[in-house]
C-alpha cells in the first residue's frame, strides 16, 4: 500500500475567484464527456447538415409540373404557342382545356388544378393591333410558396418563348400584359424565408436537447450525488453546462447559414458580425430553456416530453410556418414569449433586409429577458438536496 | 469557532421520513476526532440517510447537531468544502478517466494546482499507466480506490464512507481498511458504513442502527458486553437436527450455525441453561460456554428491533 509509507503531497487550496474556477471545472468536465460522445459529436455536424438539405430542398421554390388549366376563350396560333412556350418549360403541366369560365373556377376551387391561364376572346387581334391585352393568370396561393414562383416566372419564360416565334416578331417589348391573380392568399410568403427560418428552427431544436437532458442524466448515472455532495453552486453548474454548447450552437448556425448562403444563394445584406452576436444570444437563451426543463422533470423522457411540448409552438407560432401577423392576437401575444419569434425576425432582417443594431433592440432586448428568466427559474428550481 | 473540540460529529434527534415512512428516528450520536466510526445495520436501516443528512444532502425533518463545528442545518456549504463523501453507488463520471475525474473534483474544490494534485493521487492510489483508462472500465476494486482517492484529494478533515466495499474481493478490501487507517492516523475521522463484521472490529467505534434506530454503540467489546447475551458454542453430530429442536424454546433467542459448530444464545441465562440442560449430557455432543461474536450480537439486536418496532 503506497499511501501508507509515503507522506501525501499537500496542495493548497485558493478561495480566490471560486465561482470562476468551479464553473471552469464543469465546464471541462462537460467538454470532455461531449467529445466522447460520439454520437452526440456526429449529431453537432450532421443534423444541421442533413435537416438543411433535406428541408432546402424539399420545399423547393421552383414549381415542377404544376397541375395548370387553360381556359381557351380563342383558339389561335398565338394562344397555341403561348401554352405551347409554358408547357416546354417543365413549370406547367396543362392537364385541362375549358372552355367555360365556371368550370375553370371549379377546377381551381377544388384543387384539381394549382394554376390557370385564361386567354381571352380577341387576344391574338388586340396583340397584333399593339393593344396589350391582359393575359389572365390564376393561381391557388394556398401554396404562396410554389403560386408566387410560378408567377413570377411566367413573364420571362412567356417573352423568351415568344421571341423566337417569328410569327410575332421581335417586339422590343412585351406585346400582351399579364395579369396575375394570387387567389386566397394575396400576399405570398418570399421563399428567401425559408433558409434563415430554418437557422432558427434546428437550432432551437438541438440546443433544447442538448441542455434539457444534461441534468436529468447526472440524476439517472448516479454522479448527482457526489456532485452535490461538493462545493459547487447551481449557478456555476448551470454556467458549466451550458457555455460548451454555446460553442456548439455557434459552430451549428455557422455549417447551417453557409450552406444557407453557397448552396441556396440566400444573401447576407447585413452584419456579419451583428447576425453572430445576435445568433449567440439566441443559442444562449435555448440552451437557458433546455436547462430549466432538465431542473424541472425527473428523467430523461420527461426531459424529451416536454422539450417537444415547447419545440412544436415554437415552430407553429413563431411565424415560421404562417405569417405571425396573420395569427389571432392570443396567438401573437404567445409567440412573442418563444425565443425562435424575435430570432426570426432578426435573422429575417439581417439576411435579407441588412438590418442593423437599431432596427433590432426590441427583439435582441425580448431574447436576452427570456433568457434572464429562464436562468432564474433554472437556479432556484435547482435541487440542491436530494430531499 | 468550535472546530477544535475532539468532536468531529454530534448530532441529538435526527428524524427523517420519506413519504410518511419514518427512516431515521430520533437519532443521536457523536464521533471522536481522529477516530475510524463503524455504521453498522440491515439493509435499509437507514445508515446512507444518516450520512447523506451529515453531508447537507438531506435535510433532517427534525433534530439538529454540529459536523466538523459546523451547523448541519445552516452550514452545509462550509461543511461541504471538508467532507470528503464516498457514495455506496460509484458516483465518479464513467466516461471520463482516472486522471480527468481527479482533475474535475480538484478544480472544484479550488486546488492550485489542479493537474500536479491529480497526479500525486494516482501515483498515490497506485493507479500509474492506468490514469487514461475510464473510470467505467475499472474493475469493482479499483472503482473503489479512485472514489476514495477523489474524496480524499482535496484534504478533508472528515470521511463518510457508504458501504465502501460492498462487492469488492478480500485483497482489496484489506488494502482498502490499511488506507483508512492510514487516513485516521494522519488525523482524519472516517465514518464508514458495512455489512461486514471483519469491517466492524477494525473500528475504533461503532453503532449499530436498525430500522432508523440505533440500538447500540461504543467500542466493539462495550458493544458485547452491554448485550449480556451469553453464548454456548456447540460442536459435534446432528446439529441441524438440534437447531431445529432448540429454536424456539424457552430462553433460546438465537441459534446460528458458524461452520462445524452452533452459537446458541440467549438473553436470560438461566432459562437458556434450563431449556439446553436435556442435550447437555449427550456424549454426542460438546458443549462450551463461549462469548458472543459481535455478528450473535447484531442479529440478536436485529431480531429484537424486528419485535420492537415493527
Amino acid at each position: 500500500m503506497s499511501a501508507a509509507d509515503q507522506p501525501a503531497p499537500v496542495h493548497e487550496i485558493r478561495e480566490r475567484f471560486g465561482f470562476l474556477r468551479r464553473s471552469y471545472a464543469m465546464l471541462i468536465k462537460e467538454f470532455i464527456q461531449l467529445r466522447r460522445d460520439r454520437v452526440s459529436f456526429a449529431m453537432i455536424v450532421m443534423l444541421p447538415v442533413m435537416q438543411l438539405m433535406l428541408f432546402g430542398y424539399a420545399i423547393n421554390t421552383t414549381p415542377h409540373n404544376l397541375p395548370s388549366a387553360v381556359l381557351l376563350q380563342e383558339d389561335s396560333d398565338l394562344a397555341r404557342s403561348i401554352l405551347k412556350a409554358l408547357e416546354n418549360t417543365a413549370y406547367f403541366r396543362f392537364i385541362y382545356e375549358v372552355h367555360d369560365v365556371d368550370d375553370f373556377d371549379n377546377l381551381l376551387k377544388s384543387g384539381k388544378v394549382l394554376f390557370g391561364v385564361e386567354i381571352p376572346r380577341g387576344f391574338e387581334r388586340a396583340v397584333r393591333r399593339g393593344d396589350r391585352p391582359a393575359l389572365l393568370v390564376a393561381a391557388d396561393a394556398t401554396d404562396p410558396v410554389a403560386a408566387s414562383a410560378a408567377i413570377g416566372s411566367l413573364g420571362m419564360v412567356v417573352q423568351t418563348a415568344l421571341k423566337h416565334d417569328l410569327y410575332i416578331g421581335d417586339p422590343p417589348e412585351m406585346p400582351f400584359e399579364i395579369r396575375a391573380h394570387a387567389r386566397y392568399n394575396p400576399a405570398a410568403v418570399s421563399s428567401l424565408n425559408i433558409v434563415p427560418g430554418l437557422v432558427g428552427t434546428i437550432l432551437t431544436m438541438t440546443m433544447l436537447i442538448f441542455t434539457a437532458l444534461s441534468v436529468t442524466r447526472e440524476v439517472e448515472r448516479g454522479t448527482m450525488e457526489a456532485l452535490l455532495s461538493m462545493p459547487i453552486r447551481p449557478v456555476e453548474v448551470m454556467f458549466g453546462k451550458i457555455i460548451p454548447y454555446v460553442l456548439v450552437g455557434f459552430i451549428q448556425a455557422f455549417l447551417i447559414i453557409s450552406i444557407g448562403v453557397f448552396l441556396f444563394g440566400v444573401p447576407v445584406l447585413g452584419n456579419l458580425f451583428l447576425l453572430a452576436l445576435l445568433s449567440t444570444l439566441f443559442i444562449t437563451t435555448n440552451l437557458s430553456i433546455g436547462y430549466t426543463i432538465s431542473t424541472l422533470v425527473q428523467n430523461q423522457l420527461q426531459a424529451m416530453q416536454m422539450s417537444m411540448m415547447f419545440f412544436l409552438p415554437s415552430i407553429l407560432l413563431s411565424g415560421f410556418m404562417f405569417p405571425f401577423a396573420g395569427m389571432p392576437a392570443w396567438a401573437q401575444y404567445l409567440g412573442e414569449a418563444l425565443p425562435l419569434t424575435h430570432y426570426l425576425r432578426i435573422v429575417r432582417a439581417i439576411m435579407l433586409k441588412g438590418a442593423g443594431m437599431h432596427n433590432l433592440h426590441f427583439d435582441a432586448l425580448a431574447l436576452a429577458a427570456l433568457m434572464l428568466v429562464a436562468m432564474t427559474i433554472a437556479v432556484t428550481r435547482f435541487r440542491r438536496t436530494l430531499d | 469557532m468550535n472546530g477544535d473540540s475532539g468532536i468531529a460529529i454530534d448530532v441529538k434527534g435526527l428524524t427523517k421520513s420519506f413519504g410518511g415512512r419514518e427512516v431515521v428516528h430520533d437519532l443521536s450520536m457523536q464521533v471522536k476526532r481522529g477516530s475510524i466510526y463503524g455504521f453498522l445495520g440491515p439493509n435499509g436501516s437507514g445508515k446512507t440517510t444518516t450520512i447523506r443528512i451529515l453531508c447537507g444532502l438531506l435535510t433532517p425533518d427534525s433534530g439538529e447537531g454540529t459536523c466538523l463545528g459546523y451547523d448541519i442545518l445552516k452550514d452545509a456549504e462550509k461543511i461541504k468544502r471538508q467532507v470528503g463523501y464516498m457514495t455506496q453507488r460509484f458516483s465518479l463520471y464513467q466516461d471520463l478517466s482516472v486522471r480527468e475525474n481527479l482533475e474535475f473534483v480538484a478544480r472544484l474544490y479550488g486546488l492550485t494546482d489542479a493537474r500536479g494534485a491529480a497526479r500525486d493521487m494516482i501515483k498515490r492510489l497506485g493507479l500509474s499507466g492506468r490514469e487514461e483508462q475510464l473510470a467505467g472500465e475499472l474493475s469493482g476494486g479499483w472503482k473503489q480506490r479512485l472514489a476514495l482517492g477523489a474524496c480524499t484529494l482535496p484534504n478533508p478533515k472528515l470521511l463518510l464512507l457508504d458501504e465502501p466495499t460492498a462487492g469488492v474481493d478480500p485483497k482489496a478490501r484489506r488494502d482498502f481498511w490499511n488506507e483508512i487507517h492510514a487516513l485516521a492516523a494522519d488525523g482524519l475521522t472516517v465514518l464508514v458504513s458495512t455489512h461486514y463484521m471483519d469491517e466492524a472490529e477494525r473500528c475504533h467505534e461503532i453503532a449499530y442502527i436498525a430500522y432508523g434506530h440505533l440500538l447500540a454503540h461504543g467500542t466493539v467489546e462495550e458493544v458485547i458486553a452491554k448485550s449480556s447475551l451469553s453464548t454456548y458454542t456447540v460442536t459435534g453430530e446432528d446439529l441441524n437436527e438440534l437447531t431445529a429442536t432448540l429454536t424456539g424454546k424457552p430462553g433460546v433467542d438465537m441459534v446460528a450455525p458458524f461452520g462445524t459448530s452452533l452459537h446458541v444464545s440467549g438473553r436470560d441465562v438461566a432459562a437458556l441453561e434450563a431449556s439446553i440442560a436435556p442435550w447437555r449430557e449427550k456424549s454426542s455432543l460438546h458443549w462450551q460456554k463461549s462469548h458472543p461474536s459481535l455478528e450473535d450480537v447484531f442479529i440478536e439486536l436485529m431480531g429484537r428491533s424486528k419485535d420492537n418496532f415493527q
